[in-house]
């Protein structure tokens, strides 16, 4: 399923003035590839999209690393340049799909934008192509949608009409960020549906970023767990969920109440709450919830290491993760 | 042994205030001729996505919102008849738990004030008695007793919430509402207050009504599960008789579209993906309302509303096509 690599990051470390939300993260991304990137609020997943982009707000910054694409820096562009990019070779799809489209514009006017940005197109041969990318995400009546304003559509409509735009220009990437968090589970199964065949018939890589484990479950090829600003383990998705081998996903497996599991069983706790982004602390940033945490934990921050085969993770004890209970 | 709240009929319209429709005097029906009881101590969980109308039900199981028909009857008494009074009496042992916990404190009051007002407020205690009970309160829910004299903002989202089910539980209600209790939560931390909403109640049994658009999160809490689609119940069961055979089209397929977390269970699972969307409101279908994304519909669909009947021992749904 997966091709070469499209996209490389490498040492990524995005800052808001000194705290570190995003440190370190490196990771590639092959053609064809669905890779979830997956961590819960503050743990750095977005701004890491968003610095991919070249769309960090104001506060932040990438303070070192890159992000190559096509043999290039995407970091050391110019805004013109990195105009030309996105959109073009790299496209974001947001978690609010009603807040992202712009409201004043047709979904018609939108899609056109998109496609004419990129490409010497004529209006009527747009509104063609704007057409046919409709249907291909699956909006019924696709010739009164592209008159209509994203406040008459509903949040589902507006989340395909978000990717028809994203997808415009055939982009070799596409980063979703928490497409399916705004919608109801029907949606969201639509959603992710028509995000796998998308994968499927256009070879693009999709980095999925979700705070939901059942949606890496069920979309993802590849995993990256992340955890304040670091990426703690990555897998490919059937070994991570048979054997997490960090204690940050084998606890968050285990406390999720789930449509398979023994609804009378006490959940499985993490106890205290998540650390704040770049808070600074030394050594393993899990370490003040990790029931396996030694004086070395707190002390020395373990580095992303091969355990086994095509799989990494970052703890001194790896080796003991789903041994005690 | 007589239910502790017993709802019949219960109808909720809401004006439309915006658009085309608003100077035409058109009501949206939000809840459309709901039965439920809930028994002591036990919890119901009610599940739909959003806008089938569960939290305006919950709304109006607290008298937040005034049905438009039906009864609400808690302990006996139907809080429809009673004055202000009455019903402010009543209020003291129905409580609510919201969904944010950011947006439901005061950000101005300290956390002891929060969880002691309802006590407060109806004279219940004060001074150092009043103290001594938020202290406990707060132990009861994981809190440390100094927190009282903090205020909510020091607090994470997990922490807020244990202080706000401390303040539903200050005058030691008989039924609290759940809406959408931990939604707004992290995902590790959601456990934390699901363990603790399982052991207050074993430890202070007090029933639940609640109201969760996540079915996994309903299934371990809940003794009985009534799922909601467009105002209407539509199926009604044990827990685990719900669970392991559901009978209505829309449990069926609301249950497919929960992604298990196992990569090989769920990819193996034959998926029932719903069709379109839910209908606007103000287009509510004739005849049954989920058939116009039922993958079952027949003709009777379209012209007959179905009754909420058994169909098994216990599980009741509303469907033509079950027999």
């Amino acid at each position: 399923m997966a091709g070469d690599p499209i996209l490389a990051v490498e040492r990524l470390d995005v800052a808001i003035g000194a705290a570190r939300v995003v440190d370190g993260v490196t990771f590639a991304l092959a053609s064809g590839e669905i890779l979830a990137l997956v961590g819960e609020s503050g743990c750095g997943k977005s701004m890491t999209a968003l610095a991919i982009m070249g769309l960090l707000p104001p506060v932040a910054r990438a303070v070192s690393g890159r992000v190559v694409l096509d043999g290039a820096n995407l970091l050391a562009l110019s805004e013109a340049e990195m105009r030309g990019v996105r959109g073009a070779r790299v496209s974001i799809v947001f978690q609010e799909p009603t807040s992202s489209l712009d409201p004043v514009m047709t979904v018609g006017d939108q899609l056109i934008e998109a496609l004419r940005a990129h490409r010497p197109l004529r209006r009527d041969e747009a509104r063609r192509q704007a057409l046919a990318m409709l249907e291909a995400v699956g909006i019924a009546e696709p010739i009164r949608r592209l008159a209509q304003y994203p406040f008459e559509l509903s949040g589902g409509m507006c989340q395909r009409v978000m990717i028809a735009t994203a997808l415009a220009c055939k982009p070799a990437v596409l980063l979703a960020d928490e497409p399916t968090t705004a919608l109801d589970v029907t949606i969201q199964a639509q959603i992710l549906g028509l995000i796998k065949d998308i994968r499927a018939e256009t070879g693009a890589a999709v980095l999925l970023i979700t705070h939901d484990m059942g949606v890496v479950a069920d979309a993802a090829d590849r995993v990256l767990v992340m955890y304040a600003g670091r990426i703690v383990e990555a897998a490919p998705v059937e070994a991570l969920f048979a054997a997490p081998r960090h204690p940050y996903t084998w606890l968050l497996l285990r406390s999720l109440p789930r449509l398979d599991g023994d609804p009378k069983a006490r959940l499985s706790v993490i106890e205290g709450v998540v650390p704040r982004a770049g808070a600074g602390l030394a050594g393993c940033r899990f370490a003040p919830r990790c029931p396996l945490a030694t004086a070395r934990c707190h002390e020395v921050e373990p580095e992303l290491a091969p355990v086994g085969e095509s799989r990494t993770v970052a703890c001194w004890h790896s080796d003991q993760v789903g041994r005690a209970s | 042994m007589s239910p502790l709240l017993d709802v019949r009929g219960l109808r909720v319209d809401y004006p439309v205030r915006t658009g085309a429709f608003a100077r035409r005097g058109l009501t949206i029906r939000a809840v459309d001729g709901v039965d439920l009881r809930i028994e002591p101590g036990e919890t119901l969980g009610l599940v739909g996505e959003s806008g089938c109308g569960k939290s305006t039900l919950g709304n109006a199981v607290l008298g937040i919102v005034r049905p438009t028909g039906g009864t609400v009857v808690f302990e006996g008494t139907d809080l429809a008849g009673l004055d202000a009074n009455g019903l402010r009496r009543a209020r003291r042992h129905m409580q609510m738990i919201f969904q944010d916990p950011y947006a439901s404190l005061n950000p101005r009051m300290r956390v002891g004030e929060s969880v002691g007002e309802p006590l407060l407020v109806r004279s219940l205690l004060r001074g150092s008695a009043l103290r001594a009970r938020v202290g406990s309160l707060l132990d009861l829910v994981g809190l440390d007793v100094s927190h009282m004299d903090r205020y909510p903002h020091e607090f994470s989202g997990g922490q807020r919430q244990r202080i706000g089910i401390a303040r539903a539980l200050a005058l030691e209600p008989k039924l609290v509402v759940c809406d959408e209790p931990v939604s707004a939560l992290d995902v590790s931390v959601r456990s934390q207050i699901l363990n603790l909403l399982v052991d207050l109640q074993r430890r202070l049994g007090m029933a639940y009504l609640f109201i969760s658009h996540d079915l996994s999160v309903v299934r371990h809490v809940s003794d009985r599960v009534a799922v909601m689609y467009l105002g209407r119940i539509v199926e009604r069961a044990a827990r685990d008789t719900l669970f392991a055979r559901p009978l209505h089209p829309y449990t069926e397929a609301l249950m497919s579209a929960i992604p298990l977390p196992d990569p090989r269970r769920q990819r193996s699972r034959p998926p029932i993906v719903l069709r379109g969307e839910l209908p606007r409101p103000t287009e509510a279908p004739a005849g049954c309302p989920f058939h116009t994304r039922c993958p079952l519909v027949a003709d009777v669909c379209r012209r007959v509303a179905p009754r909420l009947d058994e169909k098994a021992p216990g599980q009741f749904v509303s469907c033509h096509l079950r027999p």
